[in-house]
């Protein structure tokens, strides 16, 4: 096997050391009914060509070639070679978790930055090292509040994307926290009146999306005065990491639980991304997941830890702040590498640009569509209403290459064909165009 | 003092300094250039109103080729699995194969997007269904969940689907029994699905002790979190008794697979009675580490959790693969799509490129890597639990903490000799641990080397015991202030 | 270090010094010795009530936590703001480095508490 680093003899020669006659010797201690006496039942092994080919024909299966106007929390947007490039490095990418800090600086001085950037890009004061992702950083976030709280229920958007949504479902069903929905009014965005009766003095927090599902962007500030006033918190989910390029960031919210896969990361059909949770200071201590902060050796020289363990799992076990232990780290750092291509002019020059195909493109989809939500600020996404049955003109627009919008029908019955349509600094006007045309 | 001619794995060499990135930033650098705009411009100010976001802080301003040496820089900084030998127990730092790299970012794959129609998406549904039958093999079990996206996200998953299957028997139960060996995930994540943790002690060889789970096993029992082979790597020899104890009183068998690297093609779990298991595919099948993530914690289960899997699943429809979404017993999401998809795509390809002679090996090897090292250390250090060992083994710092020496001083040391250290203080039932997990991926004279390395800390811990106590001295930094970093806690840099 | 004879002990290793209806909770030299550098101490809110031998706070170093337990039942008078920002005064001043100060309920419960000598013949013991 080309993975093993030893010859037959060195297999022989170390189990005459160990003082056994065979290898089966070692296996002894699993009781013999239980042990395997036979193959696994799974395909020979493969030459190094074969595993490419199998993959390729599996990629080819995918279909490449295709313009694509899905986001819906995962974007499509360009990738730096820079990014690859780099973590392609073992030193990035077979490390582990940097537990000890004198052999782990690299790791430790990036999620430093990762952390510091984060901070900047969303208003908060403190950032984690990462969450698995947005949904599962949302759940975590909401937990989160309810522990700084001390109350039990919570108020969730229904703009907030219906998969978050199913996650935190998942995740606070035993927890004892009993959660209440609020719709969404005629532009797309929270309905404030339903929210203000759905808070009660028991709510821990309130949890909204911006932009939200329907790629509208949230009244924060009118949103966190109606939290507050009831001593609620206000909870901040962002699955388009981009749109902070542009759009003011929701510094009056308590927590901000965000989705990095915008920035560099491949959509990869859903997975590994990263999630990241941003709080104030005097939040700190309820934080999930793994910190790092900066010190001193014992020569005064700069360098960084991970610090505020107690949190974790590993030390407080059954009281810990969550069951979380790694974080996506190689993730965060794409994201990290992406922030810094980019930074503080390209984020914003790139917001811009999404900013505009996204409003020609609406332009477009209105002259045989209606597009829904109109009256309140958009980035990169938009919904429109059809005539025709979302998916067949999804079927029809694959036959000409390209990706439709995302039919909403199946989380939003009263929507109709309503579809969620997305469009980045990679759709070209062409392409735009030839769906719309498509559209009706 | 630094210079030792017993260190012989590593030579100091040049280290570039670098600074934070924030540092080399100034007004006008750039790293990037947008293609021209064909469309026509909007102004953000008259789109967004008051909500335009006026400038982005402090984000660096920097060029392309410091962006290469910052990052490259720091990456000199880490130690890894391509440096050497990583033998973190538990962690199973096995070598992460180049193909597994190339496969997950060929266009088609990477490049999907998760709500693209199904009839573009077979390559990816391919994917998932080939890597679930060939796990499902693997463990012995009859179904399997892709969706958790970490070990400890899929014991979530897995105690939630013990919960439901329970409750749908009329009673969810209170309590789930953990034994004290376990690693911290188990109580948080059973804390989490609303159970209270039982403690369960163990034997004196380390395993779990029968008549204690015999008179702690009740009908308020939901079932046992068991890691097998257990922390201290020791296989549970009784599991066929521990089984049966917890069905014959309704309650179910929970296997955290984070050690399956011990068992894979030589035992499955599925024969000797456990419900519901997962896998660390960051672990056992090879997904790199990464600094700390991504991983991926698949759920295998038997069929009478098959019904509440999270949604969806993939199921095969007039000779199309599709994704079921209507299963009504399901316990919902886990994580939003379908799980931490490129990690799917390199455990697959690892599987492809051992088949099944090839995960025996590898397995036998990582067994033998772990008892050549207890033999050859035994009596170097002690030995807590002489009980036999499978693809990790667990010393104390018993014999060197006459000396004052611990086992994080000893760690640090090693450090000086070019390896990374071992687990430190874990497990918890064994006072100053040492545990050890070579894995397969090291040669004969890489772990002779470590042996050597060992026994001379160890000589140093009764020579000159000073020496470990102020170790390491040839990395960039000495040990750090991390009492000060958790006293007044700077997480981010400042202007 | 010495155990002050004005104080009553736990075995849990807290320390009370009770004058009148307030006791005075800290925790003690050999508790925070075996605990080593003390980073953060998360106390209860005034005007919250404890309870006798129930956890009410918790002391952490950087790789530990560990419960704090009430020697004596009463309502939180005061909380010691210094150890916010200087909980390493747990380690340098233990026995006047206090946490709360308590207005107690049950006056009897201090029958129960250990003198300086008995504590002091307790952690011999345990060690």
């Amino acid at each position: 096997m080309r993975y093993l680093p030893k010859s037959p003899t060195d297999r022989e020669q170390m189990l005459r050391e160990i003082g056994v006659k065979s290898i089966d010797d070692l296996f002894a201690p699993i009781p013999k009914e239980y042990r395997l006496n036979r193959d696994l039942a799974i395909p020979r092994q493969m030459a190094e060509s074969e595993i490419i080919e199998w993959f390729r024909a599996r990629a080819a299966e995918n279909g490449t070639g295709y313009s694509m106007f899905l986001g819906a929390g995962a974007y499509n947007h360009y990738r730096p070679v820079a990014i690859d490039a780099l973590i392609s490095r073992g030193e990035w990418f077979t490390a582990y978790t940097p537990y000890q800090p004198e052999i782990a600086q690299g790791t430790l001085q990036a999620i430093f930055e990762f952390q510091t950037m984060v901070c900047e890009l969303t208003g908060m004061e403190v950032a984690n090292a990462s969450m698995y992702d947005g949904s599962t950083g949302a759940a975590e976030a909401l937990m989160m509040a309810v522990r700084l709280t001390g109350r039990g229920h919570t108020v969730v958007a229904r703009s907030v994307h219906p998969e978050y949504r199913e996650v935190i479902a998942t995740y606070i069903q035993h927890q004892h926290m009993p959660f209440t929905e609020v719709g969404f009014g005629s532009d797309g965005r929270v309905d404030l009146k339903a929210l203000e009766a759905a808070i009660t003095d028991d709510t821990a927090c309130v949890l909204v999306q911006s932009p939200n599902f329907f790629g509208t962007i949230e009244d924060i500030a009118a949103l966190a005065e109606i939290a507050h006033k009831r001593g609620a918190l206000l909870v901040v989910s962002i699955a388009e990491a981009l749109s902070l390029g542009i759009v003011k960031p929701p510094a009056e919210a308590d927590i901000v639980s965000m989705e990095t896969q915008s920035f560099g990361v491949p959509l990869s059909y859903g997975g590994p991304y990263a999630g990241v949770i941003a709080t104030k200071e005097k939040f700190i201590r309820q934080i999930p997941g793994r910190l790092v902060g900066e010190t001193t050796d014992r020569n005064g020289k700069r360098g960084y830890v991970l610090t505020l363990s107690t949190r974790e799992q590993h030390i407080r076990r059954e009281k810990a702040t969550s069951n979380i232990c790694t974080n996506q780290a190689l993730i965060a750092l794409m994201v990290n590498i992406y922030m810094t291509v980019y930074g503080r002019e390209g984020l914003k020059e790139l917001a811009k640009q999404n900013l505009a195909k996204a409003a020609y493109a609406r332009q477009q989809f209105g002259k045989n569509a209606k597009v829904l939500f109109e009256g309140a600020p958009r980035f990169n996404e938009f919904v429109v209403q059809t005539n025709e049955d979302a998916t067949g003109i999804s079927r029809r627009l694959n036959e000409k290459k390209i990706i439709g919008g995302l039919p909403l029908k199946k989380f939003y019955p009263e929507l109709g064909n309503a579809s969620l349509w997305c469009c980045t600094e990679l759709n070209t006007r062409e392409q735009i165009d030839a769906a719309a045309k498509e559209v009706r | 003092m630094t210079d030792n001619s017993k260190i012989k794995k590593v030579s100091t060499h040049i280290s570039q300094n670098e600074g934070l990135i924030f540092e080399k930033s100034s007004p006008g650098k750039k790293a990037y250039r947008l293609a021209p705009l064909d469309v026509p411009e909007v102004d953000e100010k008259q789109a967004l109103g008051k909500i335009a976001r006026e400038n982005l802080g402090n984000l660096p301003e920097v060029s392309e080729i410091e962006i290469i040496r910052h990052f490259t820089r720091l990456s000199t900084w880490n130690y890894a699995v391509d440096h050497g030998m990583y033998p973190l127990g538990s962690c199973t730092m096995k070598y992460n194969a180049r193909v597994n790299e190339v496969v997950s970012r060929l266009d088609g794959l990477a490049g999907a997007h998760p709500y693209q129609p199904e009839q573009i998406s077979q390559g990816s549904l391919q994917v998932l269904k080939t890597l679930s039958e060939q796990l499902v093999e693997i463990c012995g079990m009859d179904a399997i969940t892709l969706q958790p996206a970490a070990g400890a996200h899929g014991e979530l998953t897995g105690i939630l689907l013990m919960r439901a299957y329970l409750e749908s028997k009329g009673n969810p139960r209170k309590k789930v029994l953990i034994p004290d060996s376990a690693h911290g995930t188990n109580p948080a994540t059973a804390a989490m699905a609303g159970y209270e943790v039982e403690n369960l002690k163990s034997n004196a060889a380390g395993m779990v002790d029968l008549p204690s789970l015999e008179a702690q096993m009740n009908e308020d029992v939901a079932g046992l979190m068991l890691t097998n082979p257990s922390t201290i790597g020791v296989f549970e020899q009784q599991i066929g008794k521990i089984a049966e104890i917890l069905h014959s009183k309704g309650g179910l068998l929970y296997m955290d697979g984070a050690n399956m690297n011990a068992l894979v093609g030589k035992a499955r779990p599925g024969d000797f009675g456990v419900d519901v298991m997962h896998l660390n595919l960051h672990k056992t099948f090879s997904t790199p580490h990464g600094g700390g993530g991504p991983g991926s914690g698949p759920v295998a289960v038997k069929k009478i959790l098959e019904p509440f899997l999270p949604t969806p699943v993939v199921v095969e429809k007039n000779g199309k693969l599709a994704l079921e979404y209507n299963r009504p017993r399901s316990i919902g999401r886990v994580r939003m799509f379908y799980g931490n998809f490129g990690m799917h795509i390199r455990a697959l390809a690892y599987i492809m490129a051992n088949g099944p002679d090839g995960l025996r090996l590898t397995t036998e090897d990582a067994v033998l890597n772990a008892n050549y090292i207890r033999k050859k250390l035994e009596g170097v250090f002690d030995l807590p639990y002489s009980t036999p060992s499978m693809h990790e083994v667990v010393f104390s710092d018993k014999l060197q903490a006459k000396n004052g020496i611990k086992t994080g001083d000893i760690a640090k040391r090693l450090i000086d000799y070019g390896f990374h250290p071992y687990t430190v203080s874990f497990p918890m039932i064994v006072h100053g641990a040492l545990m050890i997990e070579p894995t397969e991926s090291e040669s004969k004279e890489e772990l002779d080397q470590f042996i050597e390395a060992m026994k001379a800390v160890a000589e140093e811990a009764e020579t000159n015991p000073e020496l470990i106590k102020n170790a390491p001295y040839n990395t960039r930094v000495s040990r750090m202030d991390e009492t000060g970093a958790a006293r007044k806690p700077i997480l981010r840099w400042k202007p | 270090m010495a155990y002050p004879a004005e104080l009553k002990y736990t075995k849990e290793h807290e320390w009370i010094k009770i004058e009148g209806n307030t006791g005075t909770i800290g925790i003690t030299d050999h508790a925070q010795n075996s605990l080593g550098d003390i980073v953060f101490v998360e106390l209860p809110k005034v005007g919250s009530d404890i309870t006798a031998g129930k956890s009410f706070g918790t002391v952490e170093s950087v790789k530990a936590v560990s419960d704090l337990y009430a020697p004596m039942s009463g309502k939180i008078a005061e909380v010691n703001p210094e150890l916010a920002n200087a909980p390493e005064k747990v380690n340098t001043e233990p026995h006047s480095a206090w946490m709360v100060k308590v207005t107690l309920t049950n006056p009897a419960e201090s029958s129960a508490l250990l003198s300086a000598a008995d504590y002091e013949k307790f952690v011999a013991e345990e060690q």
